[in-house]
Parts: C-alpha cells; structure tokens; sequence
C-alpha cells in the first residue's frame, strides 16, 4: 500500500568540537493520509530533529542527513534546496511550541499569513486578504477582520496558537507537523486546541505528525504512536496497543512514572531511574539499558548489542533485546497493575 | 504617544536650560576675564573697563544668564548700551533670536559663525553617515551570513583595525597619500553643496572616509552580532518551514528585526555628530562646529564656549528624543506611556 | 492548631497610566480574598490555569510579596506584617522550592555555596560545620556529595531541582511552598522529583502548598486541593472528593480538558468559551460568568461566597451541582 509518507533509515548527525551528535540514529516509520502520528519522547529524543529533517530545515547547518524521506514518491533528501522550498509552507507545514516567539513580532497577524499564500501563490494583496480572513475564521478567531491587522503580542496564546494553526494550513498542505503546539498553553486551550486539529483533519484529510511528550495528548489524537529514545525508535505500535499493551521497558517507565488524573495512585510513582541519555555519548549497545530494571531477562548483553527494531505482533515493533513472551509476562505480571 | 512626546519635549526644554545653566555657571568660575580678549595688544585699563561694560561683562551672573536667556527669545543688541544706540546707531550689532550671544574676539555675533560652520558640519555628518551605514550594515549582515569562514574572519578583523586606528591618524594618511602626494581629491576645501555638487562631495570624500572607517567598524560588530542572534529566532525558523525564499527570509525578517537597535544607536551618533566632527575638521582644517568649539577653547572665547556647549548638547538631547520616539513607532511591541 | 492560616488574603498590584502626570490606573488584582488553613504534615495542592493568581498567593503567603490585606497568621500568631527579626525567623521555617531549575540557581555560584546559604544568612552554625550539613542534604536529596563544589550548569535540570529542594528544607522548615516544582521537568524525571518531595514530607512531617496547572500531580500529591480563577478560590475540597464529586462548573470544565493517556474514550468535554478576562477588570459578581456554560443573572449581580456544602468541601458558586468528568 503506498504510504504518504514513508522514512528509511533517517539519520541526523551532528558533528561538534566535542564528538558527533547522534540526534536522530536510524529512524524508519510511514504514515497514511488523515492519519496522525503521535511521535512521544522526553529531552534528547531526537524528535524535533526528525520533524525538522523531513522539512529540510537542516540545510545549510552542520548537520549530515542521510536516509530516505518519500512524500508522496518523492525522495525529499534527494531535492534541490529550491524545489524543497517551494513544497515547504505549501505540501508540508509545521507548527511550533510557542507561538510568541515563532511569530515575528514586528508584522501584523494578517501580513505574515498573507506572506504564506503569496510566497507560492501569485495573487493580489486584496484576494490573499480575503483567504486569510476566511481562515481565520475557520479556526475560530472572532472578528478575524479587525484581527488581521493585529500584531501576535496582542493576541492571547490561545487564538495565537490558532493563528499559527491557520497560516501552516492556509495552503492546505498535505503533511502537518505539530512540534509540541499545546505544551504552552493552558490545559483548557489545550483542548480547544486539540479538537481544531482534529476538525481540519477531518475536513482537508492531511496526514498529521504530532511530536509531545504528554503520553494524555497522545492518547486523544494519534491513531499510531511511536516512542523514541537516545535518536532511535524503540517502540511503534497503534495507539490501542500503545496504551493497553505497551511492550517496551522505556514505555513502561513513561506510563508507571506518571500520575494519572483518573484514578489516584496508592503507591508511589516508579519513576524510570537515571537521566536521559547524552546524544554524544549515547550507551553501547542498548541505549536504554542504564535505566533499565530488566536487563536481567534480556537474551543478549544489553550493553554490548544493539538490538533491532523487530515486529513482535501485527503491526506493533520493539526494540528490545528481552524476548516478546518475557516481555509481555513481565507486563502482565508487573506493570499492569501498577496503571 | 502624544502626551508622550508632549512629555519629552518638555525634558528636552528643562534639560537645555539646565545644561546652559551649568556652563554659564562654569563661564563664571573661570578665573579668566572674557573682556581680556576684546582687544589685542594695545589694551589698557580704561579700554578693558569700557569693553567690559559695553558687554555687560560687570554685572551680575544672574543678570547675564537672563540678559543671554532673553536673548534666545527674542534677540539682543551689543553693545547693551542706550546712549550709544541713541548717539551711533550704526555701531551696533543686531542680533536676531535665538541670540547665542557675541564673540569679544573675534568681533562678530556667534550666530554669524555659527551659520558659516553649521553647513560645513552637517555635510560631513551626513555623507560619513550614509558612508559608514552601508558599509557597516552591510559588512555585518555578510559578516553574519557566513559566520566562521573566511568572509567573517576579515570583516571583523578590517573592522578591528578599523575601530583601533585613530580618527587624526586616518585623516592624516589620507590627506598626506589621496590627496597631497597622488593627488587623487583635491585638497579639501568645503564648497557648498547648493554651488557645486559635484565639488562639494570630491573635497569631503576624505573626511567621509575617515570618519566612516571608525564608525563602520562598531556597526560591523553591532550588525554581525545582532544578525546573528536574530537569525537564530524562532520566527526565522517559522519564515524558512513557510517555504520564504532565503534573501526574503534575511531581509525581510532578519534585517527588519536588526535595524531596530541599529537605527537607535545611529540615531545618537548621527546626533551627536552634528556638533561638528574635532578631529576631522582640524585634520583636514574644515570650519566646521567642531573646528569653531576648538578655536574658541584655544582663545578662551568663553561665551562661543557657551553656545557650542549649548549647541552640541542640544542636539544630542533631540536626538535621544527622537530615537525614542521612532522606536515607539518602529517595533509596535513598545508602549512609550509608561 | 492549625499550621498556617490564610484569612481573605488579597495581593493587588498598582498600575499606571501616563498622560501628562501619572494617574493611578485599575489595580490587577492577582489574589483577591483567599482564605485557607494548613496543619503540619499536610498537602494542599493550589491548580488553577495561567493568570489565576496561584503563584502570587504562594509568594504573599511566604511574604515575598506584601500583602494588600487580609491576615497570615503561622502558628497561631499572626505575621502578616512581621519585620526585622521577626521576620528573618519566620523565614526559617517557611520556605520555597520554585519552578524554573535553570533561573532559580545563581549560576556562579557553587553548589555547595547555594545550599550553605541559609545557614549563613540565618547565622546558625549547624553542628559538624556547614560543610558536613550541606554534603548531609546533598546525600538526602539522591546528590553525589563530592560535587559539592560543581556549578549550576553542570547539572541536568531534575538534578538542580534537586538542589533547590536541598536549600529549601536546610533549615528544617515546617511549611514549604512549591511553586510548580515539577513542570519544567522531562516525564521520567518529574516522578523522581515527586517522591523526593513525599519522602522528605514523611520524615520531616512537613506542610506543602504545591502549586501546579498538572491535576494529575495534584491529585497524586495532594491531600485537599484549592481551584483558583482570576484571584478567587472557585472550590476547595479533600482530594478525592474535588477529583470524585466536583461541583463547580469552573473545576468541571478544567477536569474535562486533561487528556488521559487512555485511547478513544468517551468523554464529555465541557468547552469553555471566550477568553480569559483581564485581571485589572474582572467581570462583576462571579468573576468565571463571562465564560461558564451556565451562567445567569444572578451571577452577575451577586458575588458567590464559598459555601461548605459537603464537610470539608466548599464551593463558590449558585448553581453546584456534582458531575462526574474524568
């Protein structure tokens, strides 16, 4: 079946005085049409990097991108600068964290929106205006007219977020990566925010990455959730599966380190021991082991072999050196009652 | 932002009136006698005593202060004496407002020197400012862009040399070289723009270009540094994932954010520069402002001390002002009512 | 005897508007009438969202804010205006862990030095030397105590955290105010940091005011948690039965919001609508009305007082009713 967009082998290498940064270390996942993609990974995950590399946004920094990126039969990685500028604002958008800062702030909200229609469109000032207005009110931002010539200081971060919603979408772009767009925002906006997204899901059928680290977040949108760790995939699964039989030790420390707000936790939060993960030094062999309290199941030294990402069952990968019967006992037995 | 500038305006009045103040009060600390220098050699008592009081010299200092503060508004004649005007007429001298008082040395109405100089001044200000406006902008911003490599290096190390060279050592190498020795320019001489265009600006490129090499290089270093930072903003990140073209992203979004605090800082050199360049004008010996303060420190001129005090300042504190006022105007994030 | 007292509290903030003099402008009035009481031991979790008026209730109550009116009082004597002396020895036994780790740590100074100055600003010399006491809490706190004479910025951020936490219990406070201690931390970390917080709880029968926007933190912390909107308590209750049983629309409607890391439920969603109104003109009567899905006229008119409608459990609105939203 032919994926809209389908990554092989990513790799983001950045070479530093202090050795080489390995951001994102051999990254391969594919995502359909109206689907989204819940990327989910803490500090030094690597997963702004893997959205930034789809989007080209790495050329010309140090950085040594190598792998496939196909959009849609195209490899991006093997484009000309020009030609993947012009896909950029237009096939593929992205929204970021903070809308203040990622707005400039001496342009009115209508100017910048204008500039994302007008930078692949040839149309007039007059007729972009009426576009803009018009999504703006399709995002949900009262008098989007008066709005328009408003500048992002004076707009609150929620109807900021949403501006910056509709100038990734203006173009009706086919791919739409969200870089943490609620983290900022308060849990009530969150979920305004959340629900517009799902809404021009449904209605323009783009294909949606979103990268956070709320596992709730995740929960709600995806349809797929892939879990990163020290640059590299460990687990990839159906958002179901992800949630009701998670088969990663990293993923079990995520989900029996965190309160949950539906039920309150008798015992005490396990938290996953140890510190993420230096993406200069990562650890030989698994990248997680350090933190890992069951490495005494694993079939191989986990510190000396690297283990593949392998599928365990129906459409559901790992990587992990304990056997897929081990892991889903030590589930049953010990993390599950925990959650 | 109208009571805003309405408020400024207001400092603006109190400050000149304060900076003229001070200097008066220094005018009167001076242990010098400015009728000493009403006349040359041939003085005696009887014609000091008669200058002194032909000057109003013997009154008090408040009396003097508000005698040049009246001056200011609404003109003064010298001598300050009735019978003389009623008796000979033709020997006083009209002094039209704003009166900036009447050089004992060198016999003639400040504001008469002053007009001479002001034109020579302005010309030189404004030519090395566009000069080293350009080149400095536009050394850092390719300074900026290729930040590490070979391009970076020699700007910021031209500039460097730049910065560290004196202003009277540039001068003098390039009066000595361009224009004595190879006669490239002619021998600065100022003509006036309005007489001959193309004169006026062969006789100040020298000065414009002295001037510009030691500004330049402060806004080489501004411009690289501030580009830097801009260029590593979220919002550039925005404008490259929006797919704008890279010049469109540089210019149009970077340099749109640099020229804020590059304009505000030219501002004040510019204005500050307005009151005449010392070094420059004595160098290549243009009778600027700042060849006019000079001369009247090294004659003990005090009361052309005064006005070039007043002048100078005057238009440094106008300058802060509107650099204030332009920067409520150009990042719209600025709230000027405090 | 209650451990801390907070009786209608308010924390204004004067503003200015220039014409051609300075006028006095509308006050934001970040804490306006908050009241509630702490024993030893206890937890009480303050939510509320950005502009609530949370983290300067936990500054006014600490004093590093003067209060505008209303009374603190700290075992049973009241220092709401306490000075000088009075002061300095309050502060020995009030403390606060904040949330930012990388702004909170004077980043040139030595990790020994930031957690020895309590002692030395309170002029107490703790028995062993200072040195043996600070390297005693690195220890308690899961720090290396030979990294005594590290800096800030080689640490990660759950570790400096960590620090803070060390400074803020070096004196054996009795009450410690955690302002959003855990936000700015990666998801692993957080819990560690939790538990940290618990242990020292339990073994120094600590008091918290653990002020957060995470109800999920809150509700694993906390024993009675406290809603705030635009400076006003909306609703204060035990922790289960804020969580089990809440009664205000306001607190419904944040309960409704948090995604739940559990796919495709079915969850109602209460949507709030508008915008947050400004602090410096908040709406009259109830100040939530502007965007309560059930708002009247009589909310507009009529201030709603916290009304104990359940033990222990308060509510400050005219139509409670309970609704369950998780």
């Amino acid at each position: 079946m032919n994926k809209f967009l389908r990554i092989n082998d990513l790799k983001v290498h950045f070479p530093t005085d202090d050795g080489v940064v390995k951001a994102v270390d051999g990254l391969t996942f594919d995502l359909a049409k109206g689907t989204t993609l819940g990327i989910v990974g803490e500090s030094g995950s690597g997963k702004s990097v893997t959205s930034l590399a789809i989007m080209g946004l790495h050329r010309g920094s140090r950085a040594k991108v190598s792998g496939e990126i196909w959009l849609d039969d195209i490899d991006l990685l093997k484009t000309t600068d020009e030609e993947i500028r012009a896909m950029r604002g237009r096939k593929m958008a992205m929204i970021f964290q903070d809308p203040l800062s990622a707005m400039h702030p001496y342009y009115t909200i209508g100017q910048q929106l204008t500039e994302a229609i007008r930078v692949h469109h040839h149309v007039s000032k007059k007729a972009a205006k009426v576009t803009v207005v018009d999504m703006l009110a399709r995002v949900g931002i009262p008098s989007p007219d008066k709005r328009f010539d408003q500048y992002p200081h004076e707009f609150s971060g929620g109807m900021r977020q949403r501006a910056m919603i509709a100038m990734a979408l203006i173009n009706n772009p086919e791919l739409l990566i969200a870089d943490e767009p609620t983290t900022a925002l308060d849990v009530t906006v969150q979920a305004q925010i959340l629900d517009l997204m799902r809404d021009l899901q449904k209605e323009f059928g783009s294909a949606i990455i979103m990268i956070t680290h709320d596992l709730g977040v995740v929960a709600e949108i995806a349809d797929d959730v892939l879990v990163m760790y020290g640059g590299k995939c460990v687990e990839y699964a159906e958002v179901d599966d992800a949630f009701h039989a998670p088969d990663h030790p990293y993923t079990w420390g995520l989900m029996t380190s965190m309160p949950r707000l539906d039920r309150t936790r008798l015992e005490r939060l396990v938290p996953v021991a140890g510190n993420p993960p230096s993406l200069i030094n990562i650890p030989p062999g698994c990248a997680f082991h350090p933190r890992c309290t069951f490495r005494e199941f694993a079939s191989a030294p986990c510190d000396q072999v690297v283990p593949e990402l392998v599928q365990s069952y129906p459409k559901h990968d790992s990587r992990c050196l304990i056997p897929a019967p081990k892991r889903a006992e030590l589930f049953a037995e010990q993390i599950a009652p925990r959650l | 932002m109208f009571y805003y500038i309405l408020r400024r305006l207001a400092s603006v009045v109190v400050m000149v009136f304060l900076i003229t103040a001070t200097t008066f009060a220094l005018f009167f600390a001076s242990p010098i006698d400015p009728a000493r220098y009403t006349c040359g050699k041939n003085c005696t008592p009887t014609i000091l005593e008669g200058n002194r009081k032909a000057l109003g010299y013997d009154q008090p200092a408040t009396v003097q202060y508000g005698k040049f503060l009246a001056g200011l508004v609404v003109g003064r004649e010298f001598p300050d004496n009735e019978q003389l005007k009623a008796d000979h007429p033709e020997q006083i001298v009209k002094c039209p407002a704003p009166c900036l008082g009447y050089s004992p040395s060198q016999h003639r109405t400040i504001n008469e020197m002053v007009s001479e100089a002001w034109p020579i001044s302005l010309s030189i200000a404004v030519g090395a400012f566009i000069l080293w406006m350009l080149i400095g902008v536009g050394g850092g911003i390719v300074a900026a862009l290729n930040k590490g490599k070979w391009q970076d290096r020699t700007i910021v190390g031209t500039a460097l040399i730049g910065f560290s060279l004196p202003t009277f050592f540039v001068g003098l190498v390039l009066l000595t070289f361009p224009a004595i020795k190879w006669g490239w320019v002619p021998i600065p001489k100022y003509v006036g723009f309005t007489e001959n265009p193309a004169l006026w600006a062969a006789n100040l490129i020298l000065p414009w270009i002295t001037l510009a090499f030691f500004f330049a290089a402060s806004y080489v270093r501004l411009t690289r540094a501030y580009m830097i930072e801009t260029l590593s903003e979220d919002y550039i990140r925005t404008a490259n994932a929006k797919g704008v073209a890279k010049w469109a992203v540089i210019f149009k979004h970077g340099l749109r954010a640099v020229l804020t605090p590059i304009v505000t800082a030219a501002g004040l050199d510019l204005g500050g520069l307005l009151g005449g360049a010392i070094i420059t004008e004595s160098v290549f010996s243009l009778h600027g402002l700042g060849y006019l303060a000079v001369h009247s420190v090294t004659t003990m001129d005090l009361p052309t001390i005064v006005a070039m005090v007043m002048i100078v300042s005057t238009f440094i504190v106008v300058a802060n002002m509107l650099v204030d006022i332009a920067y409520g105007f150009i990042d719209p994030r600025v709230k000027l009512a405090k | 005897m209650s451990l801390l007292t907070v009786t209608d509290l308010r924390k204004h903030f004067p503003t200015y508007q220039q014409k051609l003099v300075r006028v006095e402008g509308a006050p934001i009035k970040a804490v306006d009438g908050l009241s509630l009481s702490l024993n030893a031991g206890e937890t009480l979790g303050l939510v509320g969202e950005s502009g609530c008026g949370k983290s300067t209730a936990g500054r006014t109550i600490l004093r590093l804010l003067e209060p505008t009116s209303g009374t603190i009082e700290f075992e049973d004597k009241d220092v709401t205006h306490a000075t000088g002396s009075e002061l300095a020895h309050l502060r020995r036994q009030m403390q606060m862990v904040f949330q930012d780790p990388y702004g909170s740590l004077n980043p040139r100074h030595p990790i020994g030095a930031i957690i020895a100055a309590p002692f030395l600003i309170q002029g107490i010399k703790p028995e062993g030397g200072t040195k043996r006491a600070v390297q005693e809490l690195m220890e308690r706190v899961g720090l290396n105590p030979e990294h005594y004479n590290r800096y800030p910025h080689e640490f990660s951020g759950g570790q400096r955290q960590r620090i803070g936490v060390a400074r803020a219990i070096a004196l054996k406070p009795k009450l410690v105010v955690c302002d959003e201690p855990v936000s700015a931390l990666d998801v692993s970390i957080q819990a560690q940091v939790i538990n940290l917080l618990e242990d020292i709880q339990q073994e120094q029968n600590l008091a918290y005011v653990f002020i957060a926007h995470d109800l999920s933190v809150v509700r694993h912390i906390s024993d009675r948690v406290m809603v705030m909107y635009l400076g006003k308590v909306m609703e204060v209750a035990d922790r289960d039965a804020l969580y089990e049983r809440p009664m205000h629309p306001y607190t419904q409607a944040l309960m409704s919001a948090v995604p739940v890391p559990e796919p495709r439920r079915d969850r109602e969603r209460i949507l709030l609508t508008g915008d947050l109104p400004s602090p410096q003109n908040p709406p009259s009567g109830c100040v939530f009305r502007t965007r309560c899905p059930i708002a009247t006229e009589r909310c507009a008119a009529e201030v709603p007082m916290p009304t104990e409608l359940e033990p222990g459990h308060l509510v400050a609105c005219h139509y409670p009713t309970v609704r369950q939203v998780i």
